[in-house]
């Protein structure tokens, strides 16, 4: 039974992983009860590695255990994984092309208590950016169990953005999965929604009240935010009178200008992004309040739509 | 004891691997001569003598690994696969161009290179990396990290050195090149790091100081290196930046510099009268 829990699908799915083919390693920096690394630690001691709280050692020590042939996952917070470990992430790991797996942890807002230092609102924008680095976000634990079991064999580093809480289940269980993939999981013709993680289930939810509204929705999960199926973007782009993305980042540099940038030099219906404006995150009592101070709702993914449609 | 003949063979090779350094920076193109040059006996014993290596099997698993950490000087790492026939001699004067294959610094398209490193201080936690997978897929591997006096200026060294203590990595040995300069002036000047003996110490590493240009001296650390179990061990190798070469000695003028035509001619014919003296 898949947990609704994220980190806990992550975890169980690395250990899955590690019982599979002995190359996966596990790497963490003293945060492996929040990234669930310590489930690994558990079944496999001899395979984690417990770095201390030195994020930059860990991930330039993960490229010297791929470069000896293993598959290291390193583990952190996502704000410390993209940002502390840039430069040892670009440098020891992307140019040489090397098989780490960079998790991610409490992504987005979804570490809504700790506050803008630990909340992380630009690491896809990061990621994308770095040649060779590939960028996935499963939008549930069914995603995240299937996208585990693909970074066996994917050539080359990926980053997994990994939401901090329980999900609503919202991918098909018996789909297959290849990283790349776009999925269509709602069909409908006025409106395009391009969604990631959590946003994905907001985005279901927002065409729900939309078809109340006479509006028909599409939902298409774009869980590979990179290398970008550029073709599946246009395709479902198509035909529709407006498109919203709807991501829990920053309006810079995330799905929305990945999702641009596949539309360029193709006609399009107009395009508007649900996400977080160019600021800081903050601390929150809960995860759902944080998110609504944001306007990453159904409810604000539904009125984007509109707008856009009234606009036409 | 390293033998007589054996010191006179790689000192010779250290001669050659500098020649070879010269060549590859040429007349005027901007090359990292001096800190290539202080590291040539140490690039020579390892790769020549000290390292399980063959560079007919340069990518067999458990060969031992030679990582430049101090990326900037790859023309002595560049010159040493040169000797050995596994970067070809033609590739010599391509370092650095859109033609040859040669970076700036290392990468792995060039054969016989371990790493990417030149974002200085990441090499170190890299080899620690390499041992560790090495050590749970039972290789005998050792691997030897090469690190400036200057870069380790960089705290991922030290949270590198920590975690090969930690893990009791006695299949990685470190040399500092203490050469005393850096990019834009003596080590002192710019940021010193005194009492370097004793840090590497209390961060539970075993250090040997040695004479960072005599071979036989060398060649005995790294025996002593890799004889000592249970912890790593790191060389802080006394060196001359610029070593070799009598106008680039003990100047940070010739740590990324280009050279005249009459520079160059007087640097080849120093080195090989050098070379000539160990007849």
């Amino acid at each position: 039974m898949t947990a609704a829990n994220l980190r806990t699908a992550y975890g169980e799915s690395l250990v899955r992983l590690g019982r599979k083919d002995w190359r996966v390693m596990a790497l963490e920096a003293d945060l492996g009860k929040s990234t669930q690394s310590v489930m690994f630690q558990a079944e496999f001691p001899d395979r984690y590695f417990q770095m201390g709280i030195a994020e930059q050692d860990m991930t330039s020590t993960a490229a010297g255990m791929a470069l000896a042939g293993m598959i290291p996952f390193v583990h952190s917070f996502a704000v410390f994984a993209t940002g502390r470990a840039y430069d040892q992430l670009r440098n020891s790991i992307c140019i040489p092309n090397l098989n780490v797996r960079i998790c991610g942890s409490s992504a987005g807002l979804s570490d809504f208590g700790d506050g803008k230092t630990h909340q992380s609102i630009e690491d896809v924008a990061l990621m994308r950016a770095i040649p060779n680095m590939a960028v996935i976000c499963p939008a549930d634990s069914i995603e995240c169990e299937k996208m585990m079991d693909a970074l066996l064999d994917w050539k080359g580093p990926v980053y997994i953005r990994i939401n901090r809480n329980d999900l609503p289940f919202v991918t098909p269980v018996d789909e297959p999965y290849h990283i790349g993939k776009v999925t269509k999981i709602r069909d409908g013709k006025h409106v395009a929604i391009f969604g990631a993680g959590i946003m994905v289930s907001k985005a279901l939810e927002a065409a729900v009240e939309l078809e109340k509204d006479g509006i028909s929705v599409r939902v298409i999960n774009v869980s590979t935010l990179k290398p970008l199926d550029r073709e599946a973007i246009v395709r479902y782009a198509a035909g529709v009178d407006a498109i919203v993305t709807a991501e829990e980042h920053s309006l810079i540099g995330g799905l929305g200008s990945a999702v641009m940038e596949a539309l360029r030099s193709v006609s399009h219906a107009p395009v508007e992004f649900v996400g977080v404006p160019d600021t800081f995150g903050m601390s929150a009592e809960g995860y759902d309040g944080l998110m609504a101070r944001y306007g990453l709702t159904s409810a604000a993914i539904a009125a984007t739509a509109k707008t856009l449609l009234k606009g036409k | 004891m390293a033998k007589p003949n054996e010191i006179r063979r790689i000192a010779k090779i250290a001669c050659d691997l500098r020649a070879d350094v010269v060549q590859m920076i040429g007349v005027g193109k901007v090359g990292h001569i001096g800190g290539s040059c202080s590291l040539a006996e140490i690039a020579a014993s390892l790769y020549f003598s000290k390292m399980n290596f063959d560079p007919k099997d340069y990518t067999n698993k458990d060969r031992d690994r030679f990582l430049l950490s101090k990326g900037h000087t790859v023309p002595i790492q560049y010159a040493s696969l040169i000797e050995l026939g596994i970067i070809p001699r033609e590739d010599i004067t391509g370092l650095k161009t859109l033609k040859g294959k040669p970076q700036g610094h290392p990468d792995m398209k060039t054969p016989g290179m371990e790493a990417v490193t030149g974002s200085l201080g990441q090499g170190l936690s890299i080899g620690v990396g390499m041992a560790l997978a090495l050590r749970y897929a039972k290789s005998p591997a050792h691997v030897y990290v090469v690190m400036g006096d200057g870069e380790i200026a960089e705290g991922q060294i030290w949270e590198a050195a920590m975690a090969a203590a930690r893990y009791k990595l006695d299949s990685v040995t470190g040399i500092v090149d203490r050469n005393h300069f850096q990019a834009t002036g003596a080590t002192k000047d710019i940021f010193d790091i005194p009492n370097l003996e004793a840090k590497w110490r209390a961060f539970g590493w075993n250090v040997l100081s040695v004479e960072g240009h005599d071979v036989g001296a060398i060649l005995d650390a790294l025996d002593t290196a890799t004889a000592t179990k249970g912890v790593p061990t790191v060389l802080i190798a006394e060196t001359v930046k610029g070593k070799g070469i009598s106008f680039a000695e003990n100047t940070s003028a010739f740590h990324n510099a280009s050279l005249t035509k009459p520079q160059y001619d007087q640097a080849l014919a120093e080195i090989a009268e050098a070379k000539r003296n160990l007849q």
